[in-house]
C-alpha cells in the first residue's frame, strides 16, 4: 500500500475514504509466526474435541450397529449375550443427577445470597474459600467419605422417608430390601460435588444485582428480604437456571463417587424407588465393566460413553447459553 | 405496585435521625432473637420427641424442630415489629442457617478423614511399595511409594503437556483473538465438563487402540491433561485479561513486536496468575481416579517408568484397597486419601495466596534476583 502523504491532509482536502490513514498492520516474521503458532493451539481445541467425538463414535460403530435402536431401550447389559441398551443405565443416572440438584439447588440459592447479602465482610472470604474447597475435593474422597461416614446417618433418614411419605411415586421403598448403596445416598453425595459449582456461578449472578435499584427499594422503607424478593432473585433468575444446568451437566458425568457408593442394578422398579438399595450410571457402568469386558463388550461401553458424552455437551451449551444471556440482556432499566 | 407492601409501617424517617442501613450488617436483637429461637427450638422439638413421645431422635425431630425456630423468629419479630419486618426477620434466619450449613460438608470429611488416615501414615508408607504386602500385613509393612512415583509423574506429565497448550489458548484467546477466538471459547468451556470417564474412553480409544500404545502412565497423563487443559486454559484467560492495557500498548509504542510483548511485557505481569493456573490444573486432575482406570490399570511393584508397562497411582491404590474385605487394606486406602486430601488443600491453598496477589506483583526472592541483575 502507498504510504499516505500527510500534507494532502494539512492542505486541508482530507484524504480519500480509500486512503483513510489505517492502523499500521505489517506485522514482522516473529509476529506473524506468533500469531500462526497461536492460533494453531487454538483451532487444536477444536481439533481435539472433534476427534473425542469421532474416535467415541468410531469405537461404538460395531455395538451400535449390532443393536439398533434397541440401544435406547433396552434394560439389561449383557453385550457378549446380544442384549444391551441404556435405558437403566440412562434412568439412573438422570434419577440420580435430578435427586441431586433438587437438594442441591435450594442450598446454592440460599447460600449464595446468604454470602452475597447476609454474611458479615469478615465471614464472606473463608466461606467463600470453603465452599470452593469443595469443588477441589477429589471425587474418590467424597465416595470413600460418603459410603463410610454418610451413609449410616442416611440410612435412618430413608427409612424414615419411606415409612411418612412412602405414598409419593419414587419415595416407596420395599424394606426388606434395605436403604444402602441406594439412588438417595448417591444422590446426597452428589449434590455436594456440585454445590460448589452452582453456588459459584449464583454468587457471581446475585453480585451482579443492580445496586441502584437494591438501594432504591432500600430508601422506600423496603426490608432486606423485600430488596431480595424483588430486586435480587428477579434479577439472577436466568443464572439461577443456568447455574443448576451447570450443575446438571456435572452431576450427570460424575463416575467414582458413584461407582463406590451404589450397588448397581439393571431393574426398573427397583431404580424408581430412590431410597431402596440398587442404583446404576453410564459412568460407573465404564467404570466397573470395562476390564472385564470382550473387545465387543468395550464397544458397547463406548457407545454408552458416546451417549453421555453428546448429553453433557448438550446440558453445558445450553446453560452457558442461558447464563451469558442472563449477564447480557439483564441489565438495570434506570 | 408491590413496592407498597414492602414498606414498613415504622420505616425511619429524616427526623428520628435514622441511622445509615448497612445491608450485611448483623445487628445484636436479630443475634438474640435468631439464637435464642434456636436454642428453644430444638430444646423443645427434643422435650417433644423423647420425654413427651417415644418417637425418639429422628429426622421428624430436626424437620418438627426448625418448623418451631422460624415459628418462634417469626413470634418474635411480630410482637417486635409489624409483620413486614417479622417476615424479614424469618429470612434473615433462614439464609443464616443455610450460610452456617455451607460449613459442614467440608469440615466433616477433612476431620473424618484425618481421623481414619493418619494412624497408619508412618514412614514406610512414603518409602515402600506394595509388593510384599500380603492380606493381613499390617499397616506397618509396605506403603504407597510406587503409588506416589505413579502420581507424580503421570500429573508432571500432564503438566508439562497441558501448560504449554493452555497458555497458548489463553494468550490466542485474549491476545490475539479473531473469529475463532469465540467457538474456541465456547469449546474450551463444553470441555471443562466432559466427565473424566470419557476422557479415559477417549484416550483408550485414540492411543491405545488406534496407535497401538499401551497401558501406561504416559497413557493416563495423556487422558489427565484432557481433563487439565481447560482449568489452565481459563483461569490464565482470567488473569491476562487483568493485565492492563496500557503495558501493551506501552510495549507496542516502543515499537516492540506482538510477541515480545507478550513475552517480556503480558506474561511476566501475569506470572503469579499463570502460577495459579498451574496449581489450580494440577489440584483439579491429581484425585481423578476414573480415565486412570482406563489407561493404566495400576500396579503393586514400583515402576518408575511411565512409558512402559502398568502403574500405580495414588487414587487407583485408594480404590482398590478400599473394595477389599480386611481391615487393614481399608485402612491403609484412608491414608492414601489422607494424602491426597492434604495435597489438594495444601495446592489450593497455594493457589489462593499465590491468585490474591496483584498482577505484577514481585517476590522478595525475584527482587533480590532483580536487585543482582541491577534492574530493580
Amino acid at each position: 500500500m502507498q504510504p499516505i502523504d500527510p500534507t494532502i491532509a494539512l492542505e486541508g482536502f482530507g484524504p480519500r475514504v480509500e486512503d483513510r490513514v489505517r492502523p499500521v498492520t505489517r506485522r514482522s516474521g516473529a509476529d506473524r509466526w506468533f500469531r500462526g503458532v497461536v492460533t494453531g493451539a487454538g483451532a487444536f481445541t477444536l481439533v481435539l474435541m472433534g476427534l473425542i467425538g469421532l474416535f467415541l463414535l468410531i469405537r461404538s460403530l460395531d455395538a451400535l450397529r449390532a443393536a439398533g435402536p434397541a440401544f435406547l431401550t433396552t434394560a439389561v447389559w449383557e453385550p457378549d449375550g446380544g442384549a444391551f441398551g441404556i435405558a437403566a443405565v440412562l434412568l439412573g443416572t438422570a434419577l440420580i443427577a435430578v435427586v441431586a440438584l433438587s437438594m442441591a439447588v435450594p442450598v446454592a440459592i440460599a447460600g449464595s445470597i446468604f454470602i452475597t447479602d447476609y454474611a458479615p465482610a469478615r465471614m464472606r472470604t473463608p466461606l467463600i474459600w470453603l465452599v470452593d474447597l469443595l469443588a477441589a475435593v477429589p471425587s474418590l474422597i467424597y465416595g470413600l467419605w460418603g459410603r463410610a461416614y454418610l451413609q449410616p446417618k442416611i440410612i435412618p433418614i430413608s427409612d424414615w422417608l419411606s415409612a411418612h411419605l412412602g405414598f409419593i411415586p419414587f419415595l416407596d421403598a420395599d424394606r426388606a430390601a434395605g436403604f444402602a448403596a441406594s439412588t438417595f445416598v448417591a444422590s446426597v453425595v452428589v449434590a455436594l460435588m456440585v454445590l460448589p459449582i452452582c453456588t459459584a456461578v449464583m454468587r457471581e449472578v446475585f453480585s451482579q444485582a443492580p445496586p441502584g435499584e437494591k438501594e432504591g427499594a432500600l430508601a422506600l422503607g423496603g426490608t432486606r428480604w423485600g430488596v431480595i424478593r424483588t430486586v435480587v432473585i428477579p434479577f439472577g433468575r436466568g443464572g439461577m437456571v443456568g447455574a443448576s444446568m451447570l450443575g446438571l451437566g456435572r452431576a450427570l458425568g460424575e463416575t467414582i463417587a458413584i461407582t463406590l457408593i451404589i450397588s448397581p442394578t439393571f431393574d426398573l422398579g427397583r431404580l424408581t424407588r430412590i431410597l431402596e438399595t440398587g442404583g446404576n450410571s453410564i459412568a460407573s457402568l465404564i467404570a466397573l465393566r470395562f476390564s472385564e469386558s470382550s473387545s465387543f463388550g468395550i464397544s458397547a461401553l463406548m457407545a454408552a460413553g458416546l451417549t453421555l458424552f453428546v448429553i453433557t455437551l448438550l446440558v453445558n451449551a445450553a446453560a452457558s447459553i442461558v447464563v451469558a444471556r442472563s449477564r447480557s440482556g439483564a441489565a438495570t432499566e434506570i | 405496585m408491590a413496592i407498597v407492601e414492602l414498606v414498613r409501617e415504622d420505616a425511619p424517617t429524616a427526623r428520628e435521625g435514622a441511622r445509615p442501613i448497612r445491608f450485611r450488617r448483623v445487628e445484636r436483637n436479630d443475634v438474640l432473637a435468631i439464637g435464642g429461637s434456636a436454642i428453644a427450638a430444638s430444646a423443645l422439638a427434643w422435650l417433644l420427641f423423647t420425654r413427651l413421645t417415644a418417637a425418639g431422635v429422628n429426622l421428624g425431630m430436626f424437620v418438627v424442630g426448625y418448623l418451631l425456630f422460624l415459628l418462634l423468629v417469626w413470634g418474635i419479630g411480630r410482637e417486635q415489629y409489624d409483620a413486614v419486618r417479622a417476615r424479614d426477620l424469618v429470612a434473615r434466619a433462614v439464609f443464616w442457617s443455610v450460610g452456617l450449613l455451607l460449613i459442614v460438608p467440608m469440615v466433616a470429611i477433612t476431620v473424618y478423614t484425618v481421623a481414619k488416615g493418619v494412624a497408619a501414615l508412618t514412614p514406610n508408607f512414603f518409602l515402600e511399595d506394595q509388593s510384599r504386602v500380603g492380606p493381613l500385613s499390617p499397616p506397618s509393612v509396605g506403603g504407597a511409594s510406587q503409588a506416589i512415583v505413579g502420581t507424580l509423574e503421570q500429573v508432571g506429565l500432564a503438566t508439562l503437556i497441558s501448560v504449554p497448550l493452555g497458555v497458548l489458548v489463553a494468550v490466542f484467546l485474549n491476545e490475539v483473538g479473531g473469529r475463532l477466538a469465540r467457538p474456541v471459547r465456547m469449546i474450551v468451556d463444553a470441555m471443562s465438563a466432559i466427565p473424566s470417564i470419557v476422557a479415559g474412553l477417549f484416550i483408550f480409544a485414540a492411543f491405545i487402540l488406534a496407535l497401538g500404545g499401551q497401558l501406561s502412565g504416559f497413557a493416563a497423563a495423556l487422558a489427565l491433561s484432557v481433563l487439565m487443559l481447560p482449568t489452565v486454559t481459563r483461569t490464565t484467560e482470567v488473569v491476562l485479561r487483568l493485565v492492563p492495557g496500557g503495558l501493551r500498548e506501552a510495549g507496542l509504542a516502543l515499537g516492540a513486536t506482538e510477541w515480545s510483548t507478550t513475552r517480556h511485557v503480558v506474561l511476566p505481569t501475569a506470572r503469579s496468575g499463570i502460577v495459579t493456573a498451574v496449581i489450580l490444573g494440577v489440584a483439579r486432575v491429581i484425585g481423578e481416579t476414573a480415565p486412570l482406570l482406563l489407561t493404566t490399570l495400576g500396579a503393586t511393584a514400583m515402576n518408575a517408568n511411565p512409558f512402559s508397562g502398568k502403574q500405580s497411582a495414588l487414587p487407583l491404590y485408594v480404590y482398590r484397597l478400599f473394595q477389599l474385605p480386611q481391615e487393614v487394606a481399608i485402612q491403609r486406602a484412608w491414608t492414601g486419601a489422607l494424602v491426597l486430601l492434604l495435597l489438594v488443600l495444601i495446592l489450593f491453598v497455594t493457589a489462593r495466596i499465590i491468585g490474591g496477589r496483584g498482577a505484577g506483583h514481585i517476590s522478595r526472592l525475584r527482587r533480590a534476583r532483580l536487585a543482582r541483575e541491577g534492574l530493580a
